[in-house]
């Protein structure tokens, strides 16, 4: 711990850089770095390699190989190379590996060397080839640029949404630019070029020479350029060794320096932390390494034999080790440093890390830390250092402090001490909200876990920050490394659907994929595993296993769906119809049985498609009643497929209603007697037979008569006939149609007594014996208030309907002498109650008498 | 008022919410559309959305003029057109055609439709059949529940009851479990779930899976509901067919209740216009005698405006200060029951006028002689001369189908001749309503009803899986033994009284006929709730072909969980008639609980009737 700052260097006044080996790299590699195609993803992300590349021979033992590692340099997998000359690798921002070839067809990788897609950079790359290319980042995605062999760019900002980009030429351009990078200004991607002297901007329609503000004009021929992380700094270097450093917008230097190395470096990056005022780039070459900054010293380092290095007291000049030949690799806060043996972070040191690790530093943080080692120590020295923080009343800040500077270790010994000083100040203040506190000791947490050799993924706390923990699970599963990204979201107490269930669907659909296991090994264990977990979609896991050509599995999985409208749309992408249709039944969703009906519609032809429907009722109903109001025809044509001669019958009936004229009308209804035969409905038949006859009759009534008698009942019909008079007539359709002798008695004086035809009704009374009795007689004169007619036909009425018929006429005394006749005390209550005492005293008395005489006996 | 409660029964929760919600709805929709609009509203919906919100209301949110939907061509000429509709294939045809018609003319607007319910895959269809599924934009407004009064919700859907049981179409059981899971979001957790019939269980399961989905967990809050029954139409269509006696059943069966108003007539106004009054617990007057037999309407109006008449009278005597009180505070509220006693009145005298013209009191013995099964000769007589005379083609329909379902089905003489007079006498067309009503059971031929039932308990025993399950639904259109001479046995729904049954003071819930008989539905709610499930009940559930569940999620034990374990939500699906209500009131009465009616639509044996004759073209 004393000799922490052993290994920071000074840049300048204020800032110190350092670099510390993340992990030595066991990856064996016997080429050296420089023989072969390098590409590094940011974020701590994956390698990959190509070895041999170089050698043009292609005969297949020589093939070339790719071979993807984690950062701590454990194989994740190799593949030889067997498509075109690769000219660049790189990575997308979801990790995915971009090989760009020679012909300028890029294919896309995944990190276990899986290939998912390809795809051209046009017709003009491939007549010219690739020359060099770049893969760069933007805020559309990841792109890819390329100079061509006829020393013109092509582009695209997105590889997921392609749309090539062709630049404008550079006048007179012979041979290719020295140096060149992509920018992005205001949402518009630009490529810079060196040539020679010149600088050239090229946008989308035009090719501007530029100069950058500041610049030695004795500075010479540029040989790299580098843009910064963010795109907003800009870094070119001179074959004087002359370095510029300003904004990509080109209007602001911020500083230069001198290197005096004339050779081309082999890369050059920038290094600079978020937020932090102090800028930098890192320059390699060959065997030598360099930070150059706003300063005139810068740190150099160059190939020592270890065992003599001893910086300081060599030189008096900081210096790191560069043993090897290296590879750099850009990130947000720092540069990452590969080479056969190791793999090393180089950054600017934290502000915070600074305040509290700087030698005899006095700030809060770096008091409180010295108070919490004497306290352990049990040293009253740890008071006195308390009181120094808490008389400037600097505690919550000393706190924060250490806090923070925690987050900025790579060894959990110097996380756990800053973590247990953040610790023992916090004790000291009433109301030091805990959340930072928590938050930091979780993160480190996962932190350490990611770290870890086996995981490899070196991600530092302000990178972690920006990638955020959704993107970091991501990546982990990207890596299949679901146990340890379920354990980070129990860990952290992430909402189920966005944790643990978006993994194990993940999981899951790889799971599908192992071709070795059985339909039923696979459908079981993702079953195991998932359960019943909320947010699971086992139709989209189905859907993975559907797309991997296992139609079966797929079924399977599809039953553990609970929500069976899930279930439906990809039962009908596997044509699996019939199912999808008991499905969508089952779902009891209508609007998803007629989607599958419609469906089904298109996809059958009409005969399998009623055949299928008729299986099914439920569906069967919903597409008839659609068919009654939009396709009537189709209505009848399932009728047929059904031999349903029962709704055939009715069907013609319904379109009878339709047809205007008389004939189409029988034509409609003949039909339907047809169909109610075969139906063996004689009935139906038999009933629209007569109806047949009684529109023909009516259509002739209605000519002799001229009065319409059309769609007039049977009833009416010969209602109407006697109201007019047309007695014959009225007879005739009484013994054509059957009518019964009832219906035809109570039709009839009903007709006569609306005519007032009294006469022709005694007549009709006489004829024969009243098949419906007499009292109707009485009822319909009352109803039609002829009292005198009435009084004619009460005599005639049944003995026991005879004191009802009098009452009605209005006789009580009659009335009242059928009842005492029949000795009935309800009859006699009931014309007791029609008697009024004014006027019917005598009848009263008469009842009253009889009455009691009956209850006497 | 006058309700003597043994028990206090819980005021029923306010529902006044779900008015504001479906408003709001509607505004937030019809802003979608900015600017002035004409507003095209389905007849079906007019009552509805004017219960929900006026025309003031909807002419602040830029409509401009209002139309029907109807079959005329819209002479509208709005840029902006707004239609407010049921889904159905009719009306896509309608708006499809004014769509069109504007293309030929090359005239250009912008079309909205607002579906209310829900909207339908097969309106998209149509549309898109017809070609301007891009010119339109669609919308639904969720207005699933209209309060009708303090205690009846109705979906106002009565073609639920059609669709579903004769045609077999599953569409609206969607919108149920919707509408289920709407009360149970505001209302419940409801704790104890009972139901009976296919669609019931359908829409619950729906409703449950619904529920699921959503994750939407009421735990923690109160319930204001605790208990909801399911059932459906066709357990009891006996019920539904017999003429009602209660008062507010009389006011529907006469002049036609319509969305929780009437229009009374001159001859119940008594002078040259007609009055929309609208029937609920606000009317004081009407309040105390819904429930009431009819018999006993007349002496409460004619008690109650004897007693109106002494309270106007206290003006004598008066000084000018009490004068003034009385004026001020009296007057109004005296003059507004003094208006509604004088329309009851009339009403009720209007109502008598009719029924005594027609035969009720033989047409009501005719009925309680099938409900108790004796002299089926004579009343089939009586059914005869009622078709003969041509007295009412809907009653005649109506009497038949209470014979048949009494009955289990007609023999088959009197099946064919009552048919055909019934043809000869209102026409050869229905022949066609013959057909509906053999489908869905209410008019039958006996003996038939035995092998469908064998084919049907076949098919269930081979099929047991929840997919499969489904394809005996399709036999639930067709006809099935009703039993209900052995379910009335099994629940004494005949009460045995000795001497007279007091009407005044009933005993018990067949009050609403007369005492002649006790509602099946209304029976099954009580028996369920009573044993808190199906135990006991299991002859019975037989007999009306099962399909029972019962769900206690979590119930509290008896006694605890408040006042909302005595709220009971009654669902009925495919309808429910007043005098249900009223029976259900009463019991709820009895047993200090609170009856909250929820129904696709109030409905009566006229409104079950026409449902099932087949339009003319």
């Amino acid at each position: 711990m004393d000799c922490y700052t052993a290994n920071w260097n000074p840049l300048g006044e204020e800032a110190f850089y350092r670099k510390f080996e993340l992990y030595t790299m066991e990856w064996g590699l016997k080429e050296d770095l420089r023989d072969c195609l390098v590409a590094a993803a940011p974020y701590g992300g994956p390698i990959a390699l190509l070895k041999n590349n170089a050698r043009k021979e292609k005969s297949p033992s020589t093939r070339p190989l790719l071979e993807i590692y984690s950062a701590s340099g454990l194989l994740l997998a190799s593949i030889p190379w067997k498509s075109g000359q690769l000219v660049q690798l790189g990575w997308t921002a979801s990790e995915d590996l971009l090989c760009i070839q020679e012909d300028g067809t890029v294919l896309i990788y995944n990190l276990f060397c899986e290939f998912k897609r390809h795809f051209s950079m046009g017709n003009e790359v491939l007549q010219n080839h690739v020359l060099e290319a770049k893969v760069f980042h933007t805020e559309y995605g990841t792109g890819v640029a390329i100079l061509t062999g006829a020393h013109r760019f092509s582009l695209t900002t997105n590889i997921d949404d392609l749309k090539l980009r062709r630049m404008p030429e550079v006048p007179g351009l012979q041979k290719p630019p020295s140096c060149w990078a992509v920018l992005t200004q205001d949402r518009v991607t630009i490529v810079l070029l060196a040539v020679g002297q010149d600088l050239y901007l090229l946008d989308n329609t035009s090719c501007s020479v530029v100069t950058p503000p500041g610049m030695s004009p004795s500075a010479g021929a540029y040989l790299q350029m580098a843009v910064s992380f963010n795109y907003r700094c800009l870094a070119l270097f001179t074959d004087t060794g002359y370095i510029w450093m300003g904004l990509a917008t080109l209007k602001d230097k911020l500083c230069e320096f001198n290197s005096t190395i004339r050779s081309p470096p082999k890369q050059m990056v920038w290094c600079t932390r978020p937020r932090s005022r102090q800028r930098a780039v890192v320059v390699a070459w060959d065997r030598q390494l360099m930070v150059a900054g706003d300063s005139t010293e810068c740190i150099r380092a160059g190939l020592q034999p270890p065992a003599t290095f001893f910086p300081r007291a060599l030189s008096g000049r900081h210096r790191f080790v560069l043993d090897e030949d290296s590879y750099l690799v850009p990130e947000p806060d720092g540069v990452r440093i590969l080479s056969r043996t190791s793999h090393e972070f180089l950054h600017e040191i934290p502000e915070a890390s600074q305040e509290i690790f700087k030698i005899a530093s006095m700030a809060p943080g770096a008091l409180l830390l010295e108070a919490q080692k004497e306290y352990e120590k049990e040293s009253q020295k740890a008071d006195e250092y308390l009181r120094e923080i808490k008389d400037q009343k600097l505690l919550p800040e000393a706190v924060s402090q250490c806090i923070e500077a925690a987050g900025y270790e790579h060894e959990p010994e110097t996380q756990k001490s800053l973590l247990r000083a953040a610790s023992f100040g916090k004790c000291f203040i009433d109301k030091f909200p805990p959340e930072s506190f928590v938050r930091m000791c979780q993160d480190l947490r996962v932190l350490n876990s990611i770290r870890d050799y086996q995981i490899g993924i070196p991600l530092t706390f302000t990178q972690y920050k920006r990638l955020t923990v959704e993107v970091l699970l991501d990546r982990l599963v990207l890596r299949r490394l679901y146990p340890l990204a379920i354990r980070i979201c129990e860990y952290l107490r992430l909402p189920e659907i966005q944790g643990v269930s978006r993994i194990l669907a993940h999981w899951a659909c790889y799971k599908v994929q192992q071709k070795d296991k059985s339909d039923e090994e696979v459908a079981y264990a993702i079953n195991q595993k998932l359960g019943d977990t909320p947010g699971i979609s086992y139709s989209e896991i189905a859907a993975r296993a559907y797309d991997c050509g296992r139609t079966e599995l797929a079924i399977k999985l599809l039953e553990y769906e609970p929500r069976s409208g899930e279930q439906v749309p990809l039962l009908l992408k596997m044509k699996r119809s019939k199912l999808a249709l008991s499905k969508a039944i089952e779902s009891g969703d209508t609007d998803l049985v007629y989607t599958v009906v419609l469906h089904l519609k298109n996809e059958l032809n009409r005969g399998t498609f009623f055949m299928t429907l008729q299986n099914q009722p439920v569906a069967l109903s919903l597409y008839r009643q659609f068919c009654k109001h939009q396709e009537r025809e189709t209505l009848k044509d399932l009728y047929n497929q059904d031999d349903n001669h029962q709704e055939l019958g009715n069907f013609h009936v319904h379109s009878s209603y339709s047809e205007k004229r008389i004939e189409g009308r029988v034509g409609a209804l003949q039909n339907a007697v047809d169909e109610y035969y075969k139906a063996k409905n004689e009935f139906a038949a038999k009933a629209t037979e007569d109806q047949i006859k009684l529109l023909r009759l009516q259509r002739h009534l209605q000519e002799d008569f001229d009065k319409p008698y059309l769609d007039l009942s049977l009833h009416n019909t010969v209602s109407t006939l006697i109201q007019d008079g047309h007695h014959k007539k009225a007879e005739q359709l009484y013994r054509d149609f059957k009518i019964p002798d009832k219906r035809y008695w109570w039709l009839k004086i009903s007709a006569l007594a609306t005519r007032g035809d009294w006469e022709e009704m005694e007549k009709f009374s006489k004829s024969k014996k009243s098949p419906i009795g007499y009292l109707p007689f009485v009822e319909i004169a009352v109803k039609h208030h002829n009292r005198y007619e009435a009084k004619k036909y009460a005599p005639r009425v049944t003995p026991e309907q005879r004191v009802k018929a009098f009452i009605l006429v209005g006789d009580l005394e009659q009335a009242a002498d059928a009842a005492i006749e029949h000795k009935n005390e309800a009859e006699m209550n009931l014309v007791l109650s029609k008697c009024s005492a004014a006027t019917d005293s005598a009848v009263m008395e008469k009842l009253n008498r009889a009455r009691a005489q009956l209850l006497k006996k | 008022m006058a309700s003597t409660a043994r028990r206090d029964a819980p005021e029923p929760p306010d529902f006044g919410i779900l008015k504001r919600l479906a408003r709001d709805q509607l505004i937030y929709l019809l802003e979608q559309l900015p600017g002035r609009k004409d507003l095209f509203i389905e007849p079906d919906l007019m009552s509805p959305l004017d219960r929900i919100a006026n025309v003031s209301v909807l002419k602040q949110h830029e409509v401009d003029k209002l139309y029907r939907v109807e079959n005329r061509p819209a002479p509208s000429t709005s840029d902006q057109l707004c239609f407010l509709v049921r889904p159905r294939v009719r009306t896509m045809r309608y708006i499809a055609d004014i769509v069109n018609a504007d293309k030929m003319s090359g005239r250009s607007r912008k079309y909205k439709i607002i579906f209310s319910p829900q909207k339908f895959y097969a309106c998209e269809m149509v549309l898109e059949e017809e070609g301007v599924f891009g010119d339109v934009t669609c919308d639904e407004w969720s207005f699933y529940l209209l309060p009708l009064d303090e205690d009846i919700i109705s979906m106002e859907l009565p073609e639920f009851f059609r669709d579903y049981f004769l045609e077999g179409d599953h569409r609206w059981i969607n919108s149920v479990a919707r509408a289920l899971q709407l009360l149970n979001s505001l209302y419940g957790p409801f704790s104890r779930v009972y139901g009976i019939g296919r669609c019931a269980k359908m829409s619950y399961e729906l409703w449950r899976d619904l529920e699921e989905e959503s994750e939407n967990d009421g735990q923690g809050r109160k319930p204001e509901i605790g208990n909801i029954f399911l059932m459906d139409r066709d357990m009891d269509y006996v019920t539904a067919l017999c003429s009602q006696v209660v008062y507010e059943g009389l006011v529907d069966d006469t002049f036609r209740i319509k969305c929780g108003s009437v229009d009374f007539g001159p001859e119940v106004t008594s002078s040259d216009k007609s009055i929309k009054v609208l029937l609920n617990a606000q009317d004081k007057i009407f309040s105390q005698i819904r429930n009431e037999h009819f018999s006993s309407v007349f002496g409460f109006l004619s008690q109650k405006s004897r007693n109106l008449q002494a309270q106007y009278d206290r003006r004598q005597g008066m000084d000018i200060k009490q004068m003034k009180n009385f004026v001020s505070q009296e007057l109004k509220g005296l003059k507004q029951e003094h208006r509604l006693l004088s329309l009851h009145i009339g009403a009720c005298e209007s109502i008598m006028k009719k029924k005594t013209k027609q035969d009720f009191q033989e047409m009501i013995k005719v009925e309680h002689a099938l409900l108790e099964g004796f002299d089926i000769r004579e009343s089939t007589s009586f059914i005869e001369e009622h078709i003969d005379r041509q007295v009412s083609p809907i009653e005649s329909l109506r009497l038949m189908c209470l014979l048949s379902i009494t009955e289990n089905g007609l023999i088959p003489k009197d099946y064919r001749s009552l048919k055909t007079q019934y043809l000869q006498s209102y026409g050869p067309e229905h022949l066609l309503t013959f057909h509906n009503l053999k489908r869905i059971g209410l008019l039958t031929e006996q003996a038939a009803g035995e092998t469908l039932t064998a084919v049907e308990s076949r098919v269930s025993k081979l099929v047991t899986d929840r997919a499969a399950g489904k394809i005996t639904d399709a036999f639930n259109s067709l006809a099935k033994k009703s039993n209900f001479r052995a379910i009335s046995k099994k629940l004494s729904l005949i009460p045995r009284v000795d001497g007279e049954y007091n009407l005044k003071m009933p005993p018990d819930m067949a009050y609403v006929f007369s005492g002649a008989y006790t509602p099946l539905s209304c029976k099954i709610v009580e028996q369920v709730l009573e044993r808190r499930g199906w135990q006991g009940l299991e002859e019975v559930v037989r007999l009306l072909n099962g399909n029972e569940f019962a769900m206690a999620d979590g119930a509290p034990e008896d006694g605890a969980g408040g006042d909302a374990q005595r709220v009971v939500v009654a669902v009925f699906l495919g309808g429910c008639t007043f005098s249900e209500i009223a029976a259900l009131r009463f019991l709820g009465k009895e047993r200090g609980c609170r009856f909250i009616f929820l129904t696709t639509a109030i409905t009566s044996s006229a409104r079950m009737m026409e449902a099932m004759a087949e339009a003319k073209a």
